[in-house]
């Protein structure tokens, strides 16, 4: 796993490509949820993000990755060094949650090996430290557990963990981006779940030939020589990185015009999503693509394009529309800004 | 389908394991013996057991199994482990977790290694794969994909290399499928059943054969127009899998290995082909689906004799950047792929798929009981986790003393001083409490078109059928629901019960006659199914009706209304994705019901085509 397959030589999959992205240039869109047949390079894309993103400062030692130059929470330890922390640049963490974790290791715990050999009271950090300031990927999100989606879920709104474990109480920040994935014929996901990631995107298995050529030609080309392979995507990787840079200097600097806001309202009414968390997201998401593309102002097409996987999973279901609800974001996309 | 004749001999193939000698380079290219292809997937997959991620291996329990296996076993180098993962394996078993005894009498945390770790550089037999839950699969192929088990468990995180490949030993019968996630990971689909154990002789291959082949596993080329053939074949036969795709080229590369060359060649590609894109097939290769088909001409007895198999390999495979992989027939090689690959496809398979093409994809249930619903009271464990007992959710005495336990030297430091005279310290945070899964019923609802056209029809076949339909729920203990529609409107005869008696009762008083509001029958038996499924239960509609609606929701008249609104209704029963039976009644079925049939993602049976009892088989096999 020490190399993993470089973002930039998937093969197609562009709206999930550029979901992910999206959501790199501004953590604030929420998760990104990658629904789909299997064998589409779901898990791919997400492994091939810690390589992808430029790297972050850090304090050196902190179990939470705090950032050195941020004033607000951090954690307790950091917080207390405040002015003689040390910081260095650490790769952004792309957590795996493995299926079948115990909660105990999802939150944190008391350690273990030091309760035993040294009968201490110490905490432990789990996943959900490791993933601060990062991404938490949950293969087979509608096979987790029941009791675990609702803990990340609160996790993922508060952003902070709060531990209390044999008289220890913890509290620590843990904001990060959840990446799920899964296959709809083993399960349906939960609709509170569902409307906390930020964009949704179906991914389809590609059905013309020389795409599928390309795909395994690829696959094979890594497999049998990972390091010449990766060497050979690196430029491609690292023009992305410098454009995900770039996007994220930018982002504060993107105009949205207030006709683009009204637009993005339209759009929402005529789905009849609920809330206003389709809103925002439609608006952020259309920023941040701006932004990626070093456009200064948000333009329809940017909502044009944003727009089904802001949407799609936020829509009621329409028993007497059988239609896909990708379809239906598109036909409300269509009526509102034309052909 | 076309048979297409092998072009090498496979009387040679036998007599290669007959007398234990070395089968050379001449492959059959068709190999239509199962056993032979059997023993080809198992010789392949131990060249390769990750690249091929292994054999799924349906057949039952006995000789011809145990031959499989036992042929494997002879091939792997000695010391390979391989490890046997029971279907109701618990997670710290699978996975790895905390060895609590070997824990406290060291007094630091000792790991105990996880059947998965166990099984690296090896094989994992899982046994009764069929009933596999779908968490347990899923966390098999997670292991799969990463070649690691990245443990987070009991205080333990701790990651170890796991790479092994899987037989999934499926006893499963048609209505009863392995899991998906799985079954896409796993190159091989193998059959035994209808073999006989004496005709099962093990392939001459011996496991320093497969140390060879392994050795050179790595430098084996793959031609171009080689992976092109295997994805226009793919294609062809409506696979859609990338993952088979990829597959199909690394057994071709190991299959190459095998027989000690330095690229693949053509037969590699076929067998490939024949060995893991086939029995996947989704359809035969049409012509709109293999275009490149359209220019050769169509499919021809290959009349070329068995002697003449002078191997094309040498120069396809040393010229391997020359583009030339052509087949020395002058057919492209695509073409002689995909024949050789529909020779091989198992007889059946289509019209199995053909049976279940138009279901929506939906939640999969094991086996063939309602589904599964977890964190109820009763049922059988489905687990344990952190929690108070209490609000109906039950202690797990062992699990909370084992939590307790690694704390004890702590907890009893920190009272120190307090007399106590406890023997076990347990705090709230060690609480465990057990989850049950519990399968929920399953209510059939018989939905009857009483109407005049249907009396005369055929509403004495259709009861018939009903009743056989009641004798099989009897036998599964599902509740039986009755409604008719006649006249203006539908109207309950039974609501959901477990009496067949009086079901059987109902139906028999039925009367016929009058209009067909189809729109009213199944809008209530959508409302009931409705409300089964929010009892907690899962609902199976069986809809009897020659489709001839004539009256509309309102009860007015007029065949193009009251045809409009049985499809409005008939939408709505699939985007609840309801699990639905349409059986025809007319004496000659309509296109018109055909299309009513597939607007509810229902399963459709013309009764003209079906005796009772076959009626009956299908709904077993939905429901």
């Amino acid at each position: 796993m020490s190399q993993p397959f470089p973002f930039s030589a998937i093969v197609g999959q562009d709206e999930m490509k550029l979901a992910i992205l999206v959501a790199t240039v501004d953590a604030s869109i929420g998760g990104v949820l990658v629904f789909g047949d299997r064998g589409t390079g779901k898990s791919t894309a997400v492994r091939a993000l810690a390589a992808l993103l430029p790297k972050m400062r850090a304090v050196v030692g902190c179990p939470y990755q705090c950032d050195p130059a941020d004033g607000a929470p951090c954690c307790a330890q950091c917080a207390a060094g405040k002015g003689t922390l040390k910081s260095h640049l650490v790769p952004v963490p792309v957590v795996d949650m493995p299926l079948g974790a115990t909660e105990d290791r999802v939150v944190g715990a008391l350690d273990l090996e030091r309760a035993l050999t040294r009968g201490e009271k110490a905490f432990e950090p789990g996943l959900l430290a490791r993933a601060n300031r990062g991404f938490l990927y949950i293969d087979e999100v509608n096979l987790l557990e029941d009791h675990l989606v609702d803990l990340l879920i609160d996790v993922a709104a508060s952003g902070e963990n709060l531990v209390e474990r044999e008289g220890l109480s913890v509290r620590h920040p843990a904001r990060f981006v959840i990446v799920g994935s899964g296959n709809p014929e083993e399960g349906e996901l939960r609709p509170q779940l569902l409307d906390r990631f930020g964009l949704s995107v179906e991914v389809t298995t590609p059905t013309d030939l020389p795409t599928r050529v390309e795909v395994v030609r690829r696959r094979d080309a890594y497999e049998r020589d990972r390091d010449a392979f990766v060497a050979h995507w690196k430029k491609h990787d690292d023009k992305l990185r410098k454009k995900i840079i770039a996007a994220r200097e930018h982002l504060p600097n993107v105009q949205v015009p207030d006709g683009v806001v009204e637009q993005a309202a339209r759009l929402c009414m005529a789905l009849g999503t609920d809330g206003l968390r389709g809103e925002l997201t439609l608006i952020r998401a259309a920023r941040a693509l701006a932004a990626f593309e070093g456009d200064d102002a948000v333009r329809d097409a940017h909502l044009r394009r944003i727009a089904p996987p802001a949407l799609r999973h936020r829509l009621r279901r329409d028993p007497l529309d059988d239609a896909g609800s990708g379809a239906r974001v598109d036909r409300a996309v269509e009526d509102l800004f034309g052909k | 389908m076309t048979p297409v004749p092998a072009r090498v001999s496979i009387a040679r193939w036998k007599t290669c394991l007959e007398n234990r000698t070395r089968p050379g380079d001449d492959r059959a290219t068709v190999v239509d013996d199962p056993w032979l292809r059997a023993a080809l997937a198992c010789a392949l997959c131990a060249v390769d057991p990750v690249g091929t991620g292994g054999v799924r291996l349906h057949a039952q329990a006995g000789p011809v199994r145990d031959a499989w296996l036992a042929q494997l076993r002879d091939m792997l180098p000695p010391g390979t482990p391989m490890r046997r993962v029971p279907f109701n394996v618990t997670d710290g078993r699978l996975l790895g977790g905390l060895d609590l005894t070997a824990t406290l009498r060291a007094g630091r945390p000792v790991a105990e290694r996880g059947l998965l770790v166990e099984a690296h550089g090896g094989f994992v037999l899982l046994a009764m794969a069929e009933r596999l839950p779908p968490g347990t699969a899923a966390r098999v192929t997670a292991v799969m994909d990463a070649g690691e088990v990245a443990l987070a468990r009991d205080g333990i995180a701790l990651t170890s290399a796991a790479a092994f490949a899987v037989v999934a030993l499926d006893e499963g019968l048609e209505d009863e499928p392995l899991s998906t996630a799985l079954c896409d990971r796993l190159a091989f689909h193998l059959d035994l059943d209808g073999l006989r154990a004496q005709t099962c002789t093990p392939l001459p291959v011996s496991a320093a054969d497969i140390e060879r082949a392994r050795a050179r596993l790595p430098v084996i080329a793959v031609p171009p127009g080689a992976t092109e053939a295997l994805a226009a074949t793919a294609l062809a036969l409506g696979v859609s899998s990338m993952r088979a795709l990829l597959q199909s080229v690394r057994v071709a590369r190991a299959a190459a290995a095998l027989d000690g060359r330095d690229a693949v060649a053509e037969d590699d590609v076929t067998l490939a082909a024949q060995l893991v894109l086939a029995p996947r097939a989704t359809q035969f290769p049409t012509s709109e689906t293999a275009p490149e088909q359209a220019d050769a001409p169509p499919p021809e007895p290959d009349d070329t004799p068995p002697e003449d198999t002078s191997p094309p390999e040498p120069e396809a495979g040393q010229d391997a950047s020359d583009s030339d992989a052509q087949p020395p027939d002058d057919r492209p090689l695509d073409d002689v792929v995909l024949q050789a690959a529909q020779a091989a496809i198992p007889p059946g398979l289509l019209a199995r798929l053909q049976a279940a093409a138009g279901r929506l994809p939906r939640a999969r249930s094991a086996g063939r009981a309602g589904a599964l619903r977890a964190g109820g009271l009763r049922g059988r464990p489905a687990g344990i986790r952190r929690g108070t007992p209490g609000n109906g959710a039950r202690l797990n005495l062992i699990e909370t003393l084992r939590a307790a336990a690694p704390w004890q030297p702590l907890r009893r430091a920190a009272r120190a001083g307090a007399p106590s005279n406890c023997l076990i310290d347990v705090r709230p945070d060690d609480f465990r409490i057990t989850r049950f899964a519990q399968r929920s019923e399953t209510t059939t609802i018989f939905l009857v078109d009483a109407s005049g056209s249907s009396a005369l029809n055929r509403l004495a076949e259709a009861k018939g059928a009903v009743e056989l339909l009641l004798a099989d729920c009897y036998v599964r203990r599902d509740r039986v629901a009755l409604i008719a529609f006649r006249g203006t409107g539908a109207e309950v005869l039974l609501p959901p019960t477990r009496s067949l008696v009086r079901a059987k009762r109902s139906l028999a008083g039925l009367p016929g006659g009058g209009g067909t509001p189809l729109a009213a029958g199944i809008d209530a038996g959508w409302l009931m199914a409705d409300a089964v499924q929010r009892r907690g239960d899962t609902p199976t509609l069986v809809l009897l009706t020659d489709g001839r609606a004539n009256v509309a929701r309102d009860g007015a008249g007029g065949r193009a209304r009251a045809e409009e609104d049985a499809r409005s209704a008939a939408r709505r029963v699939r985007a609840s994705a309801f699990r639905a039976l349409f059986i025809d009644t007319s004496p000659r079925p309509q296109p018109a019901a055909r299309e009513l049939a597939a607007d509810m993602a229902a399963m459709y049976m013309p009764l003209s085509a079906a005796d009772a009892v076959s009626i009956s088989k299908i709904v077993r096999a939905i429901s």
